[in-house]
């Protein structure tokens, strides 16, 4: 994708995205609602046209094809099963609309069932199904067709909690098998994180930070980014720097590595960096939340908020005073003012 | 306490009611009551005993078979007519092609016309000295004005009428399937596109059985509509044509035989609900098939 843009009406909704994904490639386009997430992927698809920029698959320019003439397959948020057509003519929609000759349609959405496990469904209407039924009958429609791309527009939020934990494994182990290039979109970070070979954050029209989920996750390119990625999200402090010591209010913090930057700065560092000792940076327990495997306790720092990753016995209670020592070599630092990091 | 328990119990239970007595009503007074009047008219003799001597009258009248065979035939032609033709407008309606929102506003004119007026509207365009002729003479197509209304040449007329209803009634059943075609979520037809399907195949595959109850409800309304049909059969053939709603009219308004006029009636209804059966029984949709 090259120089893209859409808008509607007034509003852009893409301003000049560029995005490359590679053959075989699981990408996921992750960001908040109202991000252009969703109309970058329509765009791809064909469904909506872009007023600027050019769209190639497979080195094919198909900017100003047909959704039809793509070659592409997708996976619908609402999965748009059609409910008049058996589990079987759904899957083999495609192959029918491509008069695909018979005997090879039958074997390749019984090879699609088969894959989603749809076996002893194949006769049954969308109606008599349950919603993880219904979304694994549009994942096989769009599998069955060998397209170059698959797009899959939140395939998963429709599900229950416990369904979308599996539903993901599920997709995850498929792609695996496949191999075919897929752009995801999701608001939900945990499943950016889990399922991406890349993620290409997204924010107000743009593509804020492509790379790999790890890379995204330690090194965010924004302070954007760093509060969208992670649960809890990153932990931000506002200050400056003076003598080699990062100065924020109720916060004096002396670096063995400071930045090269002055003026307004923002500390980033994930609540995993920090640990609650008997030195460092004076501090507040506001709330300590257990959460079985560990404890989220946060506390305030100076002015503001903090979160950090404790041991789940750590047995502190609110208002208590506490001291919080910070992993240094996982700080990131970020310009106050454009929100982007400084390395 | 109690009367108070009461008095809300007793207010959900007749907020409903009240909402339902007004719709009761009116089908209690103008449809059940007049069917009840109609049935009772059609066997009952002079003496107030049962007879079917009205019915031997209606079927031993020379117009009854025509009349029969006539609204067959006008509905066999129009009804198709109007529902191809409607589906078509209500797909050009729900395409984005340009001037589309002002088909429907267009479309929808002849709606506001009664019957009669569109039948006499007609009858001015195929008349002798009528706006068809005025054309075609002016035109030099033709050098004498054609009869086209006469009853030598029953398939005009009843070409006639078939133009002059379609003209008419079409938008009723077109504003029914844009409804429908609305209700259709877009996914559905994005799905058909992206997975190949060319414009004409995704109306057959998709948007056609997708819009099966809005075509249900059209053909079942229509059709009973074709059934009393005879203000604009009236217009443009009087009684060249005879059908069976304007023989119950006959027979009541100037034959002044209510009996038989309600014979005819209860023909019609028998037409129409057994025509309405064979719908439901041939479109119906089972539950399994609906979209949710």
């Amino acid at each position: 994708m090259r120089g893209v843009s859409r808008s509607f009406g007034r509003t852009p909704a893409l301003r000049t995205v560029d995005l490359d994904v590679h053959d075989g490639e699981f990408m996921v386009l992750l960001g908040p609602s109202g991000c252009g997430k969703t109309t970058l992927l329509r765009t791809i698809a064909g469904l909506e046209r872009p007023d600027a920029g050019a769209i190639a698959i497979g080195g094919r320019d198909v900017t100003s094809l047909a959704p039809r003439d793509r070659n592409i397959a997708m996976v619908f948020q609402s999965y748009a099963v059609f409910p008049h057509m058996t589990v079987r003519a759904n899957i083999g929609f495609g192959l029918r609309m491509r008069r695909t000759p018979k005997a090879e349609q039958a074997r390749r959405v019984a090879d699609a069932a088969a894959l989603l496990g749809l076996e002893a469904l194949l006769e049954r209407f969308p109606g008599q199904l349950s919603g993880g039924q219904r979304q694994r009958v549009a994942v096989a429609r769009a599998i069955v067709m060998d397209a170059d791309v698959m797009l899959m527009d939140e395939p998963l939020s429709n599900l229950d909690a416990l369904l979308r934990l599996q539903a993901r494994a599920d997709l995850k182990r498929l792609h695996g098998e496949v191999k075919r290039t897929t752009i995801y979109v999701t608001h939900d970070q945990v499943e950016a994180m889990s399922m991406g070979d890349r993620i290409a954050v997204m924010g107000d029209g743009v593509i804020v930070q492509c790379d790999l989920p790890m890379a995204v996750y330690d090194h965010p390119a924004t302070q954007f980014v760093g509060g969208f990625i992670g649960s809890p999200p990153m932990n931000f402090v506002r200050g400056a720097m003076s003598d080699s010591a990062f100065v924020a209010e109720g916060v004096r913090l002396r670096l063995e590595r400071p930045p090269r930057a002055g003026g307004e700065i923002v500390m980033g560092v994930r609540a995993e960096h920090l640990r609650i000792g008997a030195e460092g940076l004076p501090a507040d327990v506001l709330v300590v939340e257990p959460l079985g495997s560990h404890a989220l306790v946060t506390v305030r720092v100076g002015g503001v908020p903090v979160k950090i990753e404790a041991p789940v016995d750590i047995g502190l209670r609110p208002d208590e005073r506490i001291h919080v020592a910070v992993d240094q070599a996982r700080i990131r630092w970020m310009d106050a003012a454009t929100g982007t990091a400084i390395r | 306490m109690t009367t108070g328990r009461m008095s809300v119990r007793w207010r959900d239970d007749a907020l409903p009611l009240a909402l339902l007595g007004p719709a009761v009503l009116y089908l209690l007074l103008l449809i059940v009551l007049p069917m009840v009047q109609a049935l009772v008219l059609a066997f009952q003799g002079d003496d107030g005993t049962f007879t079917l001597e009205h019915l031997r009258r209606m079927t031993g009248d020379v117009a009854f078979r025509d009349a029969i065979r006539n609204t067959l035939v006008l509905l066999i032609l129009i009804v198709p007519a109007q529902i191809v033709l409607a589906l078509v407008m209500a797909l050009l309606v729900h395409s984005r092609i340009r001037g589309h929102e002002w088909f429907l506003y267009v479309y929808a004119i002849p709606l506001a016309i009664s019957d009669l007026a569109a039948g006499i509207l007609w009858l001015s365009v195929f008349t002798q000295n009528g706006y068809l002729n005025t054309v075609l003479q002016a035109l030099g197509i033709i050098k004498e004005p054609i009869v086209y209304l006469s009853y030598e040449n029953i398939a005009m007329v009843i070409g006639a009428i078939v133009i002059a209803e379609s003209w008419r009634a079409t938008a009723l059943v077109l504003v029914i399937l844009v409804a429908g075609l609305q209700l259709i979520p877009r996914d559905y037809f994005e799905a058909a596109d992206l997975f190949g399907a060319s414009r004409l195949r995704r109306t057959v595959h998709v948007v056609i059985p997708l819009l099966r109850p809005s075509l249900q409800s059209a053909l079942i309304i229509r059709t009973i509509f074709a059934f009393t049909t005879f203000a604009a059969v009236f217009a443009l053939a009087g009684r060249n044509l005879p059908v069976v709603a304007g023989e119950a009219y006959n027979w009541s308004v100037v034959a002044r035989d209510p009996h038989v006029a309600a014979a005819y009636a209860l023909v019609l209804l028998a037409l129409a609900g057994a025509m309405t059966m064979v719908y439901l029984r041939v479109l119906g949709t089972s539950e399994t098939q609906r979209a949710r």
